[in-house]
């Protein structure tokens, strides 16, 4: 019987890793007593990004998510390939315009609440064009 | 083991980039102008049905299309470029195997697939829409003009203009489908005769205006026609490419997936100014950038051109009297790409090219006879210090690479550049550029 390839792992080349150079010489077979607990460096790209490829920044305008601690000025990290749950904060595309809001999906109800009390949460209807745009991962404040 | 070849391809790239961000462009009629909002280069499935015509001048066409509700935007080139590459590398997660065909299209090679190839197809179509947004029509087949086909019939049947005939068979054999379940058509050896009657010999993967008039004359309208000619007439009548038309129409696979992309012929750099030029200053000084542009695409590729063109022009819609063109071609004493050498050649050829009163509207550099740099066969009499030179390009390069927004230039380049092109309608640059990021309320 033929093998055959049933799926294809894609190896990672998101971020490049700088591999710390051992600067400990070995001129007589006695290594530097550092060198076994070199570890990789922190990398922040790899921490707040998961899937380089669906991923996209989004910048916020207004303050109708401050309660979730997205402020006004701040950058989203957007994934688009995460199945939106409920309660998660999602950019949805409603009627064409593109907003950030807590997405809860329970029983034939779809709403978007804000999480600010001066707005008022909206119900998606079959009327409105609507599509989850991405799934928020992270916020990024500047102080 | 049987080659099965996918071809992948994004509907109406330009178009659907942009209505990735601006969800509200989606269901209109929308366009994408080339540079300077010149032509039409890519049309939403609504502008078509307004019936306007890929290439068209848009001054041409916009007057109605206005009235019709057309919006009509700049090219956005970095967006296009970034959604390219996400589009690429995401379908790399679904075969090693992938060549990179253009911007918005890929042959992928699925033939050590076990799953359905039908339900593979559509789960590629549903992760790039889903990760990227973009949509994608997929055709499958045994060779590339095959799959080619193929995807001819995966486009939405709304389109009229992709098939030659209208009776389409559906993938699950029902009449209307919606636009969401058209996409991805499998061309199985079952159906081949049926589809091939189908398709106009134009529409054929590598046969162009010459070769349809005369295959059409010698009594040749379908793929299915040509698929069953004699291949020896064939081969006499229009050589070894038409032969592999017809093998690859039988299913026999003549042309391997192209991993690697093949070097480049030519590089060229052409655009229409942003405002007619008349002085021959600034015609200088816009070739000169153009040559410097052109430079670091070779130095890109590691190449070196023996050859360069340097062409100007007038618009061809003006008045005979007032029209112009002319060409200039330099052979290089030793294959190059460094920049000043190509910048000085290129400007002696504009001063050359310049003729007083006439009002230039486009002008363009194409470099040729490229050799890898490493190759270049010397001049006994060359006056460049090669060594020396490869060292400052690499050093520019370098430094442009870190600023790419605020790039070293050539003096000879200019520094306002009023002949630049103009995107007045561009959208931002969604990924490229920190201050441009989509916002969101």
């Amino acid at each position: 019987m033929q093998t055959k390839v049933k799926t294809v792992y894609k190896p990672d080349r998101s971020t490049r890793r700088r591999q710390p150079i051992f600067m400990a010489k070995v001129p007589a077979g006695f290594p530097s007593p550092a060198a076994d607990y070199e570890e990789d460096k922190l990398d922040l790209n790899k921490h707040l990004i998961r899937n380089p490829v669906a991923t996209f920044f989004v910048r916020v305008a207004g303050d109708s998510m401050v309660k979730a601690g997205i402020h006004d000025g701040d950058l989203l990290v957007v994934d688009r390939s995460i199945k939106p749950r409920d309660k998660n904060v999602v950019i949805a595309a409603v009627d064409g315009e593109l907003t950030v809001k807590r997405i809860r999906i329970r029983k034939n109800k779809l709403t978007l609440e804000a999480e600010n009390e001066n707005y008022q949460s909206q119900e998606i209807n079959e009327e409105m064009e609507f599509e989850v745009w991405g799934v928020v991962t992270n916020v990024i404040h500047a102080l | 083991m049987k080659d099965i070849f996918a071809l992948v391809d994004c509907n109406n790239f330009y178009v659907s980039c942009e209505r990735v961000f601006q969800p509200s462009l989606e269901g209109k009629p929308v366009v994408v102008l080339s540079n300077n909002d010149g032509c039409v280069v890519s049309r939403s499935d609504e502008a078509k049905k307004l019936g306007i015509k890929m290439g068209v001048a848009f001054f041409e066409v916009k007057d109605e299309a206005e009235r019709n509700g057309l919006i009509a935007l700049s090219s956005n080139y970095s967006l296009y470029a970034d959604m390219s590459r996400r589009l690429m590398e995401t379908l790399c997660n679904f075969t090693p195997e992938i060549e990179v065909y253009s911007i918005d299209e890929a042959f992928l090679n699925l033939a050590s697939l076990s799953e359905n190839l039908t339900d593979y197809g559509r789960r590629i179509k549903e992760t790039v829409r889903q990760w990227t947004g973009m949509p994608v029509s997929i055709g499958i087949g045994r060779t590339k003009t095959l799959a080619k086909i193929a995807n001819r019939i995966a486009k939405r049947p709304a389109c009229p203009e992709y098939l030659t005939k209208e009776k389409i068979p559906t993938e699950d054999g029902t009449a209307g489908r919606s636009a969401e379940a058209a996409g991805v058509f499998e061309l199985t050896d079952s159906a081949i005769d049926e589809i091939l009657a189908q398709i106009g010999v134009e529409h054929i993967w590598g046969v162009g205006i010459k070769t349809t008039i005369k295959l059409k004359r010698a009594g040749f309208e379908t793929a299915l026609a040509l698929r069953d000619a004699d291949v020896k007439w064939i081969q006499r009548r229009f050589g070894i490419t038409g032969v592999r038309t017809v093998y690859e129409l039988q299913g026999i696979n003549c042309y391997e997936l192209e991993e690697q992309p093949p070097m480049k012929k030519s590089v060229t750099v052409s655009r229409i100014f942003g405002r007619k030029v008349e002085t021959v200053e600034e015609l200088k000084e816009a070739i000169a950038s153009y040559a410097s542009r052109a430079g670091e695409k070779l130095r890109e590729e590691r190449l070196a051109a023996g050859v360069m063109i340097v062409f100007v022009m007038t618009s061809r819609f003006v008045n005979k009297r007032k029209r112009y063109f002319n060409s200039h071609t330099v052979c290089f004493p030793a294959a190059t790409n460094y920049a000043p050498e190509l910048i000085n050649y290129a400007a002696k050829a504009a001063g050359q090219l310049y003729r007083k009163g006439f009002q230039y509207n486009k002008a363009g550099i194409i470099l040729s006879d490229l050799v890898p740099e490493d190759s270049v066969q010397g001049n006994l009499f060359d006056e460049v210090d090669r060594q020396k030179s490869r060292r400052l390009m690499q050093a520019v390069d370098a430094v442009n690479a870190r600023l790419p927004f605020a790039p070293l230039r050539w003096a000879a380049e200019g520094i306002n550049q009023p002949w630049q092109a103009k995107f007045s309608k561009r959208s931002k640059r969604y990924t490229t550029r920190w201050d441009e990021l989509p916002e969101v309320a």
